[in-house]
This record gives C-alpha cells, structure tokens and sequence, in this order.
C-alpha cells in the first residue's frame, strides 16, 4: 500500500434536505500535491470542511484517517494541533494590522498577558522569507496587494507548524505572474516533503501542479487521475467534473453585425482616491461599437476596474479628466444614476460586496437599478415587480425555487445570473462586465457566455474585464491590454494569443524600468 | 415538509404575535382580567403615543444599517418647550403646531446633513444633539415647568381625561362612532384584502390558500372588534390613537409601497451594491433623519398636549424606549431588516408589559429589570434563529 498521510474513507455528510457529501473516498499520498476539482456544489469545500473539524466528528459519517490514526475532529483546532491548516478562498486577514500580527493571531507568541513582539516579528521574518517575501513584517495588510497577501496566507499556516496544506481556490484572486510564483512556492515545499492538498477551478493550473487529480461531482468521487498514468488534458479533466464533453468552451457568435462605435473615451485620467498624487489611469483612450465584446485584459491591479468604475458615474478616483462620448455625443457622468440613463451599465466583479443585497430576494435585487420601470408615482408595483423578476429567471434560467428566494441562498453561478438580471432589466447599451465568471463553475460559465452572445445580437456592446486569458481570446472581438493603468496593445481576435499579450505587459514593465533609471 | 417544520416555521413568522398574545394572556391572568379593563386599554394607547410615533420615525434610521438616533428625546423636549412658549404668548394654536413640526424638520436636517453629506457617524451626531438640545431646553425654560393652558390643543392632541373624539351620535352607554369607526376599518380590510386577491388571480400570480386567508381575516376582524367595543365602553376614541393610526398607515406605506421605502432597506442590506446601482444613498440617509426630527416634533407635540406643561426633563430615555421597541419588534441591529407592524408590536408588547406591572403593583425599578431582559431575550431569538437558517 502506497504512504497515504490522509485517508478519507466512506465520507457521507447530510444537510437538511441534501446530500452534499456521499460515500466519498480520497488519498493523499505523503510528499505529493492533491487536486480536488469539481463544479461549484460538488462537494469540495464540504468535504475539506470536514476534514477541519468545523463539521465536527458526528456529524458526518466514514473515517478520517491521518497519519495511521483515526481522527475525531470536533474543532479547527484540533485538526490545527496535527499540522492540518486550511488556507480559505476569501484572505482572512485584518487590514489594519501587520504582517507579523496577522501570521500569529490566535497563536501569540509570548506568554498569556505579555506578547513577545521581537519574538513574533523574527518568527514572522523566517517564514516570509520562506515564502519569498522580501517585505518587513511590521508593513500593513492593507499595504500590500492581494498576491502577497496571499503568500503572508501561506507563511501564517507553516507557522503553525502545518505539514498538511489545504489551499481552496489560492488563485482565484491572482494574476498569472502571481499564481505562477503561488504553484512554483507548492512545488518547492513538496520537493521538502510537504504534502498539499489544492481546490481549484483553474484547470491548466491543476495540471501543471497536482500529482494526482481527484475529481467529485454531485458529493462523489468519480474518478483519481494519477500523473504519468492518465491523461491530465483540459478536456479529460472535464470531462471528468461536468460528465460529459464540452466541444466548445466558447459558444460562437453567428452573424451578429458590428456597427458604429456606441463609447468612446479619450484621454482619461484617474488619481487614487486616498494617495491623490498616484495616477491610477493614465490617458487612456478606447472605443467600443455596437455589436462588439471588447475585452480589457491585464495583471491584477493594472487599472481595469478602475477605469470602468472612473467611468462609470465616477464611482472611483479623484481628479478624474478626459471625455467619454456615448453615440458621437459627449457626456457628463457624474453619478452612477447618470451613467445607467445615459446607457451604461457596470456589472461589478464583487457580486456579494458590492453587486447583490445578499439578504433580498431575487425581485428586490431584480430590480433595484430601474426601480422605475416597476413603481407609478413612486408607489411600487409589487405583482409587476414579480412578474418582472419572473421573466428574468426564465430568461437567464435562473436555479431558484422560487423569485422570493433570498439570493444569499443560491450557488454563485446563479447569483451572477441575478447581477445580469439586475443590469439587463435596466436596459443598457453598453454593459461592462467585470469578471463576469470569477468562481462560478464551467457548465455556468458557459450559459453567461451565451448571454453575452445574446446581448451583442441585440446590437448592444459589452465590455469584458477578465484575467482569465483564455476567455477574453475565446469571447472577445477585439482587446484592449491595460497594464499600469495605461493601454499597452490592442489586439484583434485573430492576431491576439496568450503569448503575444502576457509579451506586451512584459515589455511595458520594462520599459517603465528603463525610464525610472 | 412535516408538521414539525410547518409548525417551526409558523412560529417563526408570526413570533411577536404569538408573544404579544402570552405576555397579554399572563397579565390577564395575574391581574384578573384588569388590564383588559377599557379604561387600562386606552391608557396603553394614550401613554405609549410618543413610543409608536418616535419608533416608526426610528426603524427608518435602523434600516439603513442599525443606525439609531440617540437625539429624539432631546428634541421632543425642546420642540414641546418651544411649543409651551408661543401657546403662552398666545399664539394660534394651529400656528404653533406647525412652527413645532417645522422646528423638528430644521433639527432632522441639521443632524442629517452632518451624518448623510459629511459622513460624521450617526451616533456621535445625535449623541451631540442629545446635549445640545437638552440643553437648549433647560436654557430656554430658565430650568423650570411652564404649564400649557391652550385648552383646544390639550384637547386635540392629548392623551388625558377629556381627550376624546366626540361621539358625534350620542350612544348613551357605548359610544357609537367609535363601533362605526372600527366596523368601517374592518370593512376596509377586507375589502382590500379581496382585491388584492382578485388583481393577483387577473396576472397569474400564486395566491395563499383561501383558508388561510379565510382564517386571518376572521382573527384580525374579531381582534379590532374586541379593542372597538372595548374603547367604546369607555369613552370612545382617544384623540392621541388618530394620530397614531395616521402614523402607523402613512409610514406602513411608505416602507413597503414606495421607492424611498425600497432605498431604505437596500442601503441596509448593500450600501455599495444600492450606490452603484445608480440609487443617491446620502439623499436617502438624509430623508432617514430628517424625518426622524419630523416625528419626534410631532411626538414633542403629543408630549405637552398629555402632560399639559413643558418641563425641561421630558423626553428623558425616550430614544431607549423608540430603539427597545424597534429591536425587539424584529428589526436587524444590522439594517435591511424590519417593519413599521412589527415595530408597533414591539413597541405594544412593551406597553403592556409596563402597565400589567403596574397594575401588579411591581417595583418601578423592576420593571426596568424586566424591560431590559425582555429586549436582550427579544435580541438573542433573532439571533439565534438566523444562525440556524444560515
């Protein structure tokens, strides 16, 4: 029998009404990385939830064998204290705290009533330097951008002692030169003998890092995939979580005709809000026509969702300079209120932050951005309203048991479902989608793409912010690669590759570097 | 689903109900039937005007993230000394309510435009208020009682002895418009009630089954009809219970009809995701505490007319009362959460809990232990049951 650290046997675990976790089985050899992979709701977090202990022993039935022992876990603590440490996919860091305080709250350093800060910092120092992080540790979290973030994620949890990493989704929020430096950093603690256990819906990713591929579906385990024995191809893999072959990852856009340019803006300038000397956009200048997908691709922080927000209605920035001319007429967005009547939209890329009332149902959140188009007189329509969220569902096929539902209730596929809904029922010309498909699975992923489709057949633009590569070449007419807040390339579809933009950023950085020599 | 969900879940939505229904039965029966005595039931609704009044004035401020006003029981007092003044200077009565009710909306404002425009938190301003205006008050009546003579305003606004509608039919032992009232209001429910029903079957929307709604229509008519009588074998409709109905209906509307109510909610629920929405967030705080200065001019008005005098200590722990009665009728301390019924409920389970101990004779410091206990117990429910959903 092969070294396994972690075995999980016969895994069943019931919520009122489903089954989310049934009769799974799954090995983690000692010194390897294990993929788990699955559409959203296959189980995956349930099933490292329970190997936490936040879903305390007895509450689910199989055995968790650790180590050659049989775990009983009744709190995350517990499951700390053996070297198990589970790195979240939302950060779970205090902004407004240091490095060093962050990697030991709730494991101070020092006695009770009197924290050992020298202690805490030299700790914290030995394992950022692990990490790579040249940062001190007494820098803020809120400093610091979401990669390093994530690596003082990752020196927290080998501070801990951890000898079992657990990464949910490491890179949902990276760019590519981030995540890359992420899977190299596992690869090197697994040359040490680390063993890792890594979700994620990345899929080349999972390929690249992973020495075995577990995937589940529907709460079980369809099938391990083991390196060098079977196929770790994007399509087998696939295959495996959706059940069945998806041909085109992309649905084509048959005969939809592009006409005039409908946005244009020129020369925008953006300051931050708060370091109001730093130039977030600098003269960027673009257009969109009608008809067309634009797709804005570049690293994480050049600038992107910034530049839609600035535009829209000044919803982020100061000092912000420069014309945006809607249908050849220039016009003067001053709030987002202005920018919905003048045709545009935003479709934010932070659905539960700053996207959905999580706590409302689907009609509230439905039609919260054209309340107008449902109230006579200021007096709402409560049974147009219904029918109106009614429509939407059926439209965008919504799963919900019904538009009374809360949307704080439904998967995340489907609350990106309810955003568009949101945005649609507005009725704009131009919606900018800003990763319109972070987190959610493939299969829905799919059908957001064919609302983008139906949507340009309409004769509307859409303006699509992704750092997913493969998406913005799969959907996008042309695009547009943004990098520092400027505009460093722009490509059309058949010229564009993966290759060619990530070359373009590359030079552009440094180029910037030569100047500032 | 089983009968123990259906059950759960019955309890779960009508839970203020249910306890309104207990805490009144348990008083009932301490007190042997005296707080259902017509008298005790008009005293619930003339003492407590102030607390129905500020409490719905009050959910709007809770709404929009659990922000209260600490500020309302300063106003109340100084809008009612700013009241007690002109009347004595012999001012038309009429004049004078308006000029209150205007003094309210100038407070509101000056406190809404620091918290919706300047961003400076709702508790520091109306913690400022609450000095300032307490102050003011104790300035202008030089810390003394001026009593309120204007009889024709204790009369319309008051809660005392003689503050009644007049019973325009003269029923000898029941007072007859007070029956005609109650029966007209019943009819009126059920008259929407019904349509209602029929403009949902016309567009094809799912309608509650007949029986249930065959069941709440039978217990919501045979309730009004009890307090009905009941306030007609006293002496009729307290003057301070319109006032209260019209606050109760208009601001009903407001929160659930109307795209300001719709704002209120959404900003508690997602400031940012109401911002970009398109939706003026600060114009929508401003409307929260402007016309929570509004109500608590009126509750000033209602205030000096019942105790006929201004004192510079009137209105002390009346934001406590208006906030206790918005918490424990189910509003979130989170916002997005809450409605001007529930709100009543909290605020008359309060009321009743007040005056059935009374009538027990408890200690007054007591039921303040009581009180408090029963808003913590309110708190934790809510608490407690949402963690279970979630």
């Amino acid at each position: 029998m092969a070294d396994n650290i972690l075995e999980m046997r016969g895994i069943t675990k019931e919520f009122p009404a489903v089954k989310a976790l049934d009769n799974v089985n799954f090995a983690v050899k000692r010194g390897s990385i294990h993929a788990l992979v699955g559409e959203n709701g296959a189980g995956k977090s349930t099933l490292m939830n329970v190997l936490s202990g936040l879903y305390p022993y007895g509450t689910y039935t199989g055995d968790i064998v650790y180590e050659g022992e049989v775990c009983r876990f009744s709190k995350i603590k517990d499951s700390e204290n053996k070297g198990i440490v589970i790195i979240h996919q939302e950060l779970a860091l205090v902004p407004y705290m240091s490095i060093g305080e962050n990697m030991f709250l709730g494991n101070e350093q020092g006695r009770k009533f009197a924290i050992d800060w020298g202690k805490t910092h030299a700790e914290a120092t030995k394992y950022l330097k692990i990490v790579g992080l040249a940062e001190p540790s007494t820098t803020l979290i809120k400093d610091i951008g979401v990669g390093k973030q994530q690596m003082v994620e990752i020196a927290k949890a080998l501070a801990k002692n951890a000898r079992l990493l657990v990464l949910d989704e490491p890179t949902s929020s990276l760019n590519e030169a981030d995540s890359q430096a992420l899977l190299d950093l596992l690869l090197e603690f697994k040359k040490q003998g680390m063993s890792s256990i890594i979700i994620s819906h990345k899929i080349n990713e999972v390929a690249y890092v992973a020495d075995d591929i577990t995937i589940l579906r529907d709460g079980k385990t369809i099938e391990t995939l083991t390196k060098g024995k079977d196929d770790f191809s994007e399509e087998r893999i696939i295959r495996g979580m959706v059940g069945r072959e998806i041909e085109d990852r992309f649905p084509k856009r048959h005969g939809v005709k592009i006409g005039d340019v409908s946005l244009e803006v020129e020369h925008w300038n953006v300051y931050h809000p708060i370091y109001t000397e730093k130039k977030v956009i600098d003269d960027v200048s673009f257009s969109v026509r009608s008809g067309e997908v634009v797709g804005f691709s570049g690293l994480m922080g050049a600038g992107r969702t910034e530049l839609a927000m600035s535009i829209f209605g000044r919803s982020y920035g100061t000092s912000i300079s420069g014309t945006v001319k809607i249908h050849g007429k220039e016009v003067k967005l001053h709030s987002p209120r202005q920018a919905i009547e003048a045709g545009l939209a935003y479709v934010t890329e932070d659905r539960k932050g700053s996207g959905l009332i999580l706590s409302n149902p689907l009609t509230v959140n439905t039609t919260l951005a054209n309340l107008h188009g449902v109230t006579v007189r200021g007096v709402i329509d409560r049974d147009k309203e219904l029918s109106v969220a009614e429509q939407y569902r059926k439209k965008l096929s919504t799963k919900t048991p019904s538009v009374m539902q809360n949307v704080g209730n439904l998967s995340g596929g489907n609350q990106q479902k309810v955003l568009l809904s949101k945005w649609m029922y507005a009725e704009p010309d131009i919606l900018i989608m800003d990763e319109p498909t972070r987190g959610i699975d493939v299969g829905a992923k799919y059908e957001i793409y064919c609302i983008i489709n139906d949507l340009v057949a309409e004769g509307k633009s859409v303006i699509m912010i992704s750092s997913e590569l493969p998406e913005v070449l799969g959907m996008c007419d042309r695009i547009y690669v943004l990098n520092e807040g400027r505009i460093v390339g722009e490509f059309d579809q058949e010229e564009a590759s993966q290759e060619k933009i990530m070359a373009r950023i590359i030079s552009s950085d440094s180029a910037e570097k030569e100047k500032e020599q | 689903m089983t009968t123990k969900t259906k059950i759960l879940n019955f309890v779960q939505k009508y839970t203020m109900i249910i306890a309104l229904v207990l805490v009144t039965a348990f008083f009932t029966w301490r007190t042997g039937g005296k707080i259902l005595m017509p008298q005790n039931i008009t005293n619930i609704i003339s003492q407590n005007a102030y607390v129905f009044v500020l409490a719905t004035g009050m959910l709007c401020c809770i709404l929009t993230g659990g922000n209260i006003d600490l500020s309302v029981g300063s106003v109340v007092c100084f809008v009612g000394t700013i009241g007690a003044v002109l009347m004595n200077k012999n001012l038309n009565m009429w004049l004078a309510v308006i000029i209150m009710l205007l003094v309210g909306v100038a407070i509101g404002a000056w406190q809404a435009f620091w918290i919706a425009y300047v961003k400076v938190p709702p508790f520091i301003t109306t913690l400022a208020g609450m000095l300032i205006f307490r102050g003011l008050s104790n300035v202008v009546l030089e810390g003394k009682t001026m009593a309120v003579t204007n009889e024709a305003f204790v009369k319309i606004f008051g809660g005392g002895a003689d503050c009644y509608v007049p019973d325009l039919f003269n029923g000898s032992n029941l007072n007859l418009l007070c029956l005609i009232v109650g029966i007209i209001a019943c009819l009126l429910y059920l008259f929407f009630t019904v349509r209602n029903i029929a403009a949902r079957k016309r567009t094809g929307l799912e309608t509650d089954a007949a029986y249930k709604v065959a069941v709440k229509s039978v217990i919501i008519v045979a309730v009004v009809m009890f307090f009905t009588v009941r306030l007609a074998q006293y002496k009729g409709l307290p003057m301070a219970l319109i006032w209260v109905a019209a606050v109760i209906l208009i601001y009903t509307y407001i929160t659930s009809k109307t795209t300001v109510g719709r704002y209120l909610y959404a900003i508690g629920g997602n400031e940012t995701a109401t911002k970009l929405s398109g939706i003026n967030t600060k114009s929508i705080y401003f409307f929260a505490y402007t016309n929570m200065g509004f109500l608590a001019g009126l509750a000033g008005i209602l205030t000096i007319a019942r105790l006929t005098s201004a004192q510079p200590t009137y209105g002390q722990n009346y934001e406590m009362d208006a906030i206790g009665s918005c918490f424990i009728g189910g509003a979130s301390a989170y916002g997005g959460v809450g409605t001007v019924p529930g709100v009543i409920i909290g605020a008359l389970l309060m009321g009743i809990i007040n005056i059935g101990m009374s009538i027990m004779g408890v200690d007054a410091n007591y039921q303040k232990v009581v009180k408090g206990l029963v808003l913590l117990a309110a708190v934790i429910f809510d608490v407690v049951s949402k963690k279970k959903n979630g």
